[in-house]
């Protein structure tokens, strides 16, 4: 038998293959076991939150961002709150508290995110038992947003100008073992992973990007500081107090997927840092800002005090009117920066949001990470990039 | 280098092309014509080091004219700084040339920007439908198409 190698071959990757981390389409040609070409397809899962948003007051949009990155609830929540509060210009009122308790959510959420793409960027590539392990740990954390929240994972904690309650008793405590956990459970998947020879050939020099390369496409977050980039919004465009906390900026410079690999688990380890040095700090006070006319008040006040009761039906009923302007206020997501652009014409509602996903940028160097490489490496790819198609497509 | 400065020497070298400069919550927001927007990008780039593009989208200012509005949101690495570029773009002549032979990440940013504004990019690689289907009518981000969708009522529940 002669072997034709002039013909290509055109698979169809997905929307409903387990690898592709959601409904991600890809159309791939393939010479052999050579990708050619990818191209991905998306939008499987639009539902439009850009659009839902402009019809609705500030305070319902909140609901709309945890099913942004459902993994990262938390970390959504706080760009877009971040955002209207920036767009209100009350940044500065937010207690001290709030900002605490923001960051150590911020940061559980961070390790929950990690978590899961470790789990299943495992599991992709073959080995079981990390996905058991990480889940194990991950169930702690959506415990603790169970407790805080309600919710265990579209969690709505976060209100604009603080928080919907405060921490319930013995939370703090069980927030602290937890986070003391954290770097025995990092060294435990370390040893299953990092000196394993299988996982060594399927990640080393696989899904490579250049520094120039990631910034021309945009990518942001680990996967850029895995290509040797020096770049992280929480120390160099600090939000909610992350200047107060004494962090490292996990940097790489093999590009690959391994390196990939190994920054995120250095993000846990410092994720965890954070949490303690946040809990050390975290003082009893305020956990809503003295705006009244903007921030939902307590509800024992609203059953008691006329002021509150008709500031909450106000609030509810009609929402705030942030004067004109446009602001610009992103995030560093467990995935990369996270933005929210919102205009304001001085109504209710946004007169334009636009959402800034890490996934949706990140999963545009697919194509150059994959093209010329074997096929088993696109499964690498996906799962090194960290996708969330809820993301991708709002 | 302050946004002032860079300001100050955008309007020097690209003096007829600036409409406006606002400032608002810190940040600065330049409004350009259209006409020369890969020139003032690439000049952005080059000469500012303002190397990412974080975000680029359009804006529907429906009764206004120019009708609609597009908006790159810049970001300094090196120095960490951020500025915003818009451009006014006519409902008529809806169209723009593209910025992706600046910043690669402009690519499917363009793309979604058309796919649901309707704005289309001049010399862009792949204007192709992102997010709705390929035989999608209309572009659901207009304020003129409504949020229940096309041929449906609108929905009468909490909605307001």
């Amino acid at each position: 038998m002669a072997a034709n190698t002039s013909e290509t071959m055109t698979i169809n990757m997905g929307p409903q293959h387990p690898s592709t981390h959601g409904v991600l389409q890809l159309i791939l040609e393939l010479d052999g076991e050579i990708v050619q070409k990818a191209t991905p397809h998306i939008g499987f899962l639009h539902r439009g939150i850009e659009k839902l948003s402009e019809h609705r007051t500030y305070h319902q949009i909140i609901p709309l961002t945890d099913r942004l990155d459902y993994l990262a609830p938390m970390s959504n929540n706080l760009g877009y709150v971040l955002a209207v509060e920036k767009l209100l210009g009350i940044t500065d009122e937010i207690p001290e508290r709030v900002q605490r308790i923001r960051v150590i959510m911020a940061e559980l959420t961070r390790l929950k995110s990690h978590l899961v793409w470790l789990a299943c960027h495992a599991l992709d590539i073959g080995a079981m038992t990390v996905f058991l392990y990480c889940f194990r740990e991950r169930e702690c954390i959506t415990d603790i947003y169970e407790k805080v929240s309600g919710a265990r994972m579209t969690s709505n904690y976060f209100r604009v100008g603080g928080l919907a309650d405060d921490l319930p008793d013995g939370l703090e405590g069980e927030i602290r073992t937890f986070a003391e956990s954290i770097p025995a459970h990092v060294e435990e998947y370390e040893g299953l992973l990092t000196g394993n020879k299988i996982w060594q050939k399927r990640t080393i020099g696989v899904g490579k990007i250049s520094a120039e390369a990631a910034v021309d496409i945009g990518i942001t977050g680990p996967a850029l500081r895995a290509s040797g980039v020096d770049w992280d919004l929480r120390r160099d465009n600090p939000y909610s107090g992350y200047e107060d906390y004494d962090f490292e900026v996990p940097v790489r410079q093999g590009c690959d997927t391994f390196d990939r690999y190994r920054v995120r688990l250095d993000e846990m380890r410092q994720s965890a840092r954070i949490v303690l040095q946040a809990l050390d700090k975290l003082k009893p006070g305020p956990i809503l800002a003295d705006c009244p006319k903007i921030v939902l008040p307590p509800k024992q006040e609203v059953v008691s005090n006329i002021e509150s009761l008709i500031h909450h039906f106000k609030i509810v009923t009609e929402g705030f009117h942030p004067e004109p302007g446009e602001i610009y206020q992103s995030v560093e997501a467990p995935k990369g920066e996270l933005g929210f652009y919102l205009i304001s014409d001085g109504s209710a509602h946004p007169f334009r949001m636009k959402i800034r996903p890490p996934s949706f940028v990140n999963l545009q160097g697919l194509p150059q990470m994959v093209e010329g490489k074997l096929l088993a490496d696109v499964i690498a790819v996906i799962g090194t990039l960290d996708i969330v198609l809820g993301e991708i497509d709002r | 280098m302050s946004d002032q400065k860079v300001v100050e020497k955008l309007k020097a070298k690209f003096f007829a092309e600036i409409l406006d400069v606002v400032e608002f919550r810190g940040e600065t927001t330049v409004t350009v014509k259209k006409e020369r927007i890969v020139d003032i990008c690439t000049f952005m780039r080059d000469n500012f080091g303002y190397n990412l593009l974080c975000d680029l989208c359009g804006v529907d200012y429906m009764g206004q004219s120019p009708r609609f509005m597009v908006v790159y949101n810049l970001y300094n690495i090196p120095t960490k700084q951020r500025i915003r570029i818009k451009a006014p773009v006519d409902e008529l002549d809806a169209n723009i040339d593209t910025v992706s032979t600046v910043w690669g990440t402009a690519n499917w940013h363009e793309r979604e920007c058309w796919d649901l504004l309707g704005i289309k990019f001049n010399n862009h690689p792949d204007l192709r439908r992102i997010l709705m289907p390929a035989d999608w009518e209309g572009h659901p981000l207009r304020k003129d198409y409504p949020v229940q969708g096309p041929d449906r009522e609108p929905y009468q529940g909490r909605l307001s």
